[in-house]
């Protein structure tokens, strides 16, 4: 299957982008070493002006580049992290919806959608303000407004799975309820979430940029958001202050897409064949 | 005495009313004697494939008593219905749905094996291969996945499937329905031939009245969830009682119907 989504262009692309977004986070302190947030220079350098600050430096003498590449940091580590939490959780309430039926079905489909009601961006920032802000409580509040799609995709699989006739003539066979779920439903279950899991990593991105644009973000870590909004004070002076940081997230989230976009083509055609 | 007995079986529809709604089965009785094959008959939506479901405790019924081996069928649980289940078998009337997906010939059998512990793993390849042959299939096919299998094969393999759990009584729910004609004359031999070698007893539910006579001794007939007529096979197809089996008989082609006095 690898080799059929490295076939398509907008997987390499994607892909290509990604790769070399995690390098960079994982090479942080090798590609800019020394605290991202310390002042290197004199304020407000152009981009391209200096050889020593390429992308030039803020309002306070900091080094633009060295932000961007360890807010890469921030951004893949949280993006990764709340779509995985989001994932997980969405999966395993939407199987134990599914399976369980009757009243605890019930019970958990109206907790999902009284989350659903509610938009996620609030819902994380209720949750950021109330427990303080640190990646954790981040990463927590961005997979809170993020789980319902998963829960609710996987329950439906489980849901129309459960009643197959592979299923009936396990049970028939003998087989536990427990090895039905884990072994036959479950890996049948599961694909359709992974096709949605770009959607689910591109929007906890940008969810992570907007908190921190809002200062609800880690305190401690360099963040494009953080950047972003701190360069809108010099929106018209010194616009690049916003807008290199605002490529750099809008880059990610087209990359991911297309790495998504590719494996949801590549499955789709799968459950075809 | 009978291999199987059932008494005033009665299931309502899941989603109607607790009181008063439709009855899927209305006080369904019935029995089938070791080696015998008892052909079930009635238009669709008259409760056959519930019957299957519920004596498969797929779905548990209302009322109603079955006995199969001489033993209380609805009193068993957990456990120990597990390794009953071995006895009492089913064929699907779809063989593109009755495996999972990804599932090959070989790992669909050895499911099979594994659940009643016919044999140790190291002897599985060879028990496999024996069950292929059993139903007439090539060994070699035991690596290939279900889905590259023909209709045919891959009932087959269920029958394969069905039979490895050494069991007394096979319910074979429209099992030849979806066969291509000439398929199916092959897969009823193949049935017959299986009954004589392991003395299995058949429930065989169709609609199609022709082929429930080549291969039934008994018939029982049902309409909206009762047996309305039960007789030898002989006798149930020449001289049919009912309207609905006079109505089956009609809805059968035949070439030369101004021949034909039923």
């Amino acid at each position: 299957m690898l080799r059929e989504i490295l076939r398509r262009p907008e997987a390499w692309i994607g892909g290509g982008l990604l790769l070399i977004l995690l390098l960079v986070a994982a090479c942080a302190p090798l590609l800019a070493p020394g605290d991202p947030l310390a002042i290197v220079g004199r304020p407000l350098i152009r981009p391209f002006a200096n050889a020593d600050f390429p992308l030039g430096t803020d309002r306070l003498g900091r080094d633009l580049l060295a932000g961007l590449i360890h807010g890469a940091r921030a951004s893949a580590a949280v993006g990764l992290a709340a779509a995985a939490v989001a994932m997980l959780l969405g999966a395993t309430v939407g199987s134990a919806a599914g399976f369980a039926g009757g009243w605890i079905d019930e019970a958990m489909m109206r907790v999902v959608e009284a989350f659903q009601i509610v938009p996620g961006f609030l819902l994380a920032l209720a949750f950021v303000s109330a427990l303080g802000p640190s990646l954790w409580t981040v990463v927590l509040a961005i997979a809170l407004g993020a789980w319902t799609g998963p829960a609710r995709l996987v329950r439906s699989r489980v849901l129309s799975l459960r009643e197959a006739d592979f299923v009936a003539a396990a049970r028939v066979m003998g087989m536990r309820s427990g090895e039905i779920a884990l072994r036959l439903v479950m890996p049948l279950a599961l694909p359709p979430v992974l096709a949605i899991s770009a959607t689910i990593v591109a929007g906890a991105v940008l969810t992570e940029a907007a908190l921190s644009f809002l200062g609800l973000g880690d305190p401690n870590a360099v963040t494009w958001g953080r950047m972003i909004a701190e360069g809108r004070n010099q929106l018209r002076s010194a616009a690049y202050l916003s807008m290199i940081p605002g490529a750099a997230l809008a880059l990610t989230v087209v990359a991911v897409y297309l790495l998504g976009e590719a494996v949801t083509e590549v499955l789709a055609r799968k459950r075809r064949a | 005495m009978s291999l199987l007995e059932v008494e005033g079986l009665t299931k309502r529809y899941a989603h109607s009313d607790a009181r008063g709604g439709a009855k899927a089965l209305d006080g369904v009785s019935l029995s089938i004697a070791a080696g015998e094959t008892l052909g079930l008959v009635g238009p669709s939506g008259c409760g056959k494939s519930t019957l299957a479901r519920v004596l498969l405790r797929l779905t548990e019924p209302e009322a109603g008593a079955i006995r199969f081996e001489g033993r209380d069928w609805l009193a068993l649980k957990g456990g120990g219905l597990r390794r009953a289940r071995g006895a009492m078998q089913m064929v699907f009337q779809d063989p593109s749905t009755a495996f999972h997906p990804r599932a090959t010939v070989s790992g669909a059998l050895a499911e099979a094996l594994r659940l009643h512990e016919i044999a140790p793993r190291r002897a599985w390849p060879e028990q496999i291969a024996v069950r292929l042959a059993q139903v007439g299939l090539d060994p070699d096919l035991a690596a290939r996945p279900l889905a590259a299998l023909s209709g045919g094969q891959r009932q087959r393999v269920a029958i394969a499937r069905a039979i490895a759990p050494k069991p007394r009584l096979i319910v074979l729910d429209e099992a030849v329905s979806a066969l291509d004609a000439s398929v199916r004359g092959k897969v009823l031999e193949l049935l017959a031939r299986l009954q004589r070698e392991m003395g299995l007893s058949y429930l065989f539910i169709g609609h199609d009245l022709a082929v429930v006579r080549a291969i039934s001794h008994r018939i029982a007939v049902m309409e909206a969830g009762r047996i309305v007529e039960t007789g030898p096979a002989e006798d149930i197809a020449k001289a049919p009682k009912g309207a609905l089996l006079r109505r089956l008989i009609a809805a059968s082609p035949r070439l030369r119907p101004w021949e034909d006095t039923p």
